[in-house]
């Protein structure tokens, strides 16, 4: 059992090693994908397990999986499969393109694999300490992918995503300390074990406990993208390969707001529900201004993808800021049904990047004419992004908002609602003139033929055929969700 | 007990060394001079750490303070030079945003209010260390404020390292540190990230012909 356990977090682990050893190379090319299948499947047997018979510790009390930890590496795996089948086609276009070597992929391929590691690592996490580890961890085994191509342009995005994302974390950590000083001073001295500390929550002295909060809550923030500590999203997001920005706004900046989920339990029980809830909305609203104020004008597509994860981190925050079971599932859901969709729109991206050469919204016309698969993708993708039914996000959104004029928070929700309906329209307008309207003249600055690889095809096509389905019904999902929402409520 | 004011001085030199360290980083330009004044102070966390390990007789946290004294104190400084070697002539904080006397003023300000929001962690537990904890909140305040108010990437760098020495001494002042394995995680990712930082400094001297940020202004929405 200990093996499966720790399966997502060996697995990718493995996978690393091959790279590191063999290389990138036909027979390794697909190990990635193979690594992230297996850490699907270990999270779907992890989740069975947990779903049925309760919460489960292991190595020496360090790992500890309850139903939101499966839940959010069903989530991790899920995108990775997305994103790690799309690496091999997007790394030979690079390499025909010149853009990179055998040796800058093999190093791809394992960094990816690291990533994986770490961010499974960081939600099978029983301890706050060892969640901040894992969290910063991911931050050091990105830098170099988001720096991957070594231009002006990639280096400034790496060194501003290591400076602000690690600044925020440190403030995390000087959060982490305050709270195990509180938890030591606390009747039955938890630690940082975040179970024992939920249960001895009462006991925390507030005054400690409240900085505390607010530094877990800003420096967590930062990696999640939320304001105000969010400048380095859209460089990096922008900057990166395409495959690590869809597995960057995909899943790592919810595994940064998993973090801010433990912590708002243990704040809840130690300070009453006003306090995170205060942070959290005022963060919340401030993304969500900024994500609008920025796409009305937005340029870049890739940029327009980044701040669209602002918007989506805004709204799980809010979400969450709003508690109670429903609106947590439907924080939840929301994650997955983003991870999804925009796992395959930055995918989508990647590809236009490749064959149209540019990254600027008037420099890409006539999509539909010219590549129909991937101007459907972008399309359709926009549209499950901004919440039409059928996709998941539409539900979702739909949860959120539900619970928000339920909880009390009537005048709240709607300028939120607002918000994403000025980012929809934002959205629209941008999508539409890049996919509609009539084809340059003569070939543009096409660096790759136009029919997508076969193996993208599939991959995009499968990632919106799955946040359809999830919006559809969430199926066996459901009572998984359920249940990880009772964890967040302070339910055992 | 006739052993405390011996253990109450030798903390309050630790932390008196910590703090002036961190205001003469502020208050000096030159690169190398920084990196000499940060070494001094990776001493000054990890004494710290050993005045507390001789109070409460804990062959752990002796064995922790000598770890911080080599990271601080040798291996990061080393870091640093390796990378202050590669930039060349550019060895001076040259047009900082910030001038020294205001940057003096604001550090006073940064002290104050380090004081006042320390109040709650002196009331939960008065002690020798926990009195001491303003200093290590002011340390990292500080190095919040050198991080961004410099332009150059090595202060940047250094700014970022004040602030986890502030923040350290803060963790083993409130309680003995979150555990050993925490604590190892914590340094070496430390560690990591400013070796990841000191090579995109490299690589940004590299390409750009300097490691000053001002050139770093090619991404922006416009």
């Amino acid at each position: 059992m200990t093996t499966l356990l720790l399966a997502p977090v060996l697995v990718p682990l493995l996978g690393a090693v091959v790279y590191l050893v063999i290389g990138w190379g036909p027979a390794t090319r697909y190990v990635g994908t193979g690594s992230a299948a297996l850490m699907l499947a270990a999270a779907i047997g992890t989740a069975v397990l947990v779903a049925g018979s309760g919460p489960r510790t292991t190595l020496a009390g360090i790992i500890r999986v309850d139903a939101l930890s499966a839940f959010m590496l069903i989530v991790i795996g899920a995108v990775a499969l997305l994103a790690t089948t799309a690496i091999p086609a997007y790394l030979g276009a690079e390499i025909a393109a010149g853009r990179a070597s055998g040796r800058t992929a093999a190093r791809h391929a394992l960094l990816v694999q690291l990533f994986l590691a770490a961010m499974a690592l960081a939600v099978l996490a029983a301890n706050l300490g060892v969640l901040w580890v894992a969290v910063e961890a991911t931050t050091i085994v990105t830098a170099f992918l988001v720096g991957q191509r070594r231009t002006r342009t990639a280096i400034e995005a790496a060194w501003k995503y290591v400076v602000i994302c690690s600044t925020g974390i440190a403030l995390a950590l000087l959060g982490t300390f305050l709270l195990n000083f509180a938890a030591q001073h606390a009747p039955g001295t938890p630690g940082l074990d975040l179970a024992a500390l939920t249960a001895a929550a009462h006991g925390l002295d507030p005054g400690v406990t409240r900085i505390a909060v607010v530094l877990l809550v800003i420096g967590f923030g930062a990696k999640a993208g939320l304001a105000p500590l969010h400048a380095w999203l859209p460089d990096a997001h922008s900057q990166a390969p395409a495959p690590v920005s869809a597995l960057m706004s995909g899943v790592l900046l919810s595994v940064a707001f998993y973090a801010i989920l433990r912590v708002k339990v243990v704040a809840d029980a130690a300070l009453g529900a006003g306090f995170a809830r205060a942070l959290l909305i005022v963060m919340a609203l401030a993304s969500l201004v900024l994500a609008a104020s920025l796409l009305l004008a937005q340029r870049d597509y890739k940029r327009m993808l980044a701040y669209s994860s602002i918007e989506h981190l805004g709204l799980v925050a809010f979400g969450a800021a709003v508690g109670g079971p429903l609106a947590l599932a439907a924080v939840l859901l929301h994650i997955l049904g983003h991870g999804l969709v925009k796992g395959v729109l930055f995918l989508t991206a990647g590809r236009m990047l490749q064959t149209e050469g540019t990254s600027r919204i008037d420099g890409v016309h006539g999509l539909a004419a010219r590549q129909p698969l991937l101007a459907g993708c972008l399309g359709l993708g926009t549209l499950a992004l901004i919440g039409l039914p059928p996709f998941s996000v539409f539900a979702s959104e739909l949860g959120i908002a539900r619970s928000g004029f339920a909880a009390g928070l009537g005048w709240l929700t709607a300028a939120a609602l607002l918000l994403v309906v000025v980012i929809a329209a934002a959205l629209i307008g941008h999508t539409s003139r890049m996919v509609l309207g009539a084809p340059p003249d003569g070939p543009g600055a096409a660096t790759a033929p136009l029919r997508p690889p076969g193996t993208l095809a599939v991959t995009l096509v499968a990632g919106l055929l799955a946040g359809a389905a999830l919006g559809i019904t969430a199926g066996p999902l459901h009572s998984l969700l359920t249940l990880a929402a009772a964890t967040l409520t302070g339910a055992p | 007990m006739p052993g405390d004011t011996g253990y109450v001085q030798a903390l309050d030199l630790a932390c008196g060394a910590l703090l002036l360290t961190a205001v003469l980083i502020v208050w000096r330009r030159e690169l190398a001079v920084l990196i000499r004044v940060f070494a001094v102070q990776g001493l000054a966390v990890a004494g710290l750490v050993a005045v507390l390990a001789a109070h409460e007789r804990s062959a752990e946290l002796a064995a922790v303070a000598v770890g911080l004294a080599v990271l601080r104190a040798g291996i990061l400084p080393a870091v640093l030079r390796r990378a202050l070697a590669k930039a060349g002539q550019a060895r001076r904080e040259t047009r900082p945003l910030v001038n020294v006397a205001a940057s003096l003023l604001a550090v006073a300000v940064l002290t104050m209010l380090a004081y006042a929001v320390s109040q709650p962690l002196i009331a939960l537990a008065p002690s020798a260390a926990t009195q001491a904890v303003p200093v290590g909140m002011t340390v990292v305040l500080i190095g919040f404020f050198v991080l961004v108010t410099r332009r150059r990437a090595l202060s940047q760098l250094v700014g970022f390292l004040l602030m986890d020495n502030g923040i350290t001494a803060v963790g083993f002042l409130t309680t003995s540190g979150a555990g050993l394995a925490v604590e190892l995680g914590v340094s070496l990712d430390v560690l990591l990230a400013v070796l990841v930082l000191q090579v995109l400094a490299s690589r940004m001297w590299d390409t750009f012909g300097s490691a000053d940020l001002d050139e770093l202004r090619e991404l922006r929405d416009s």
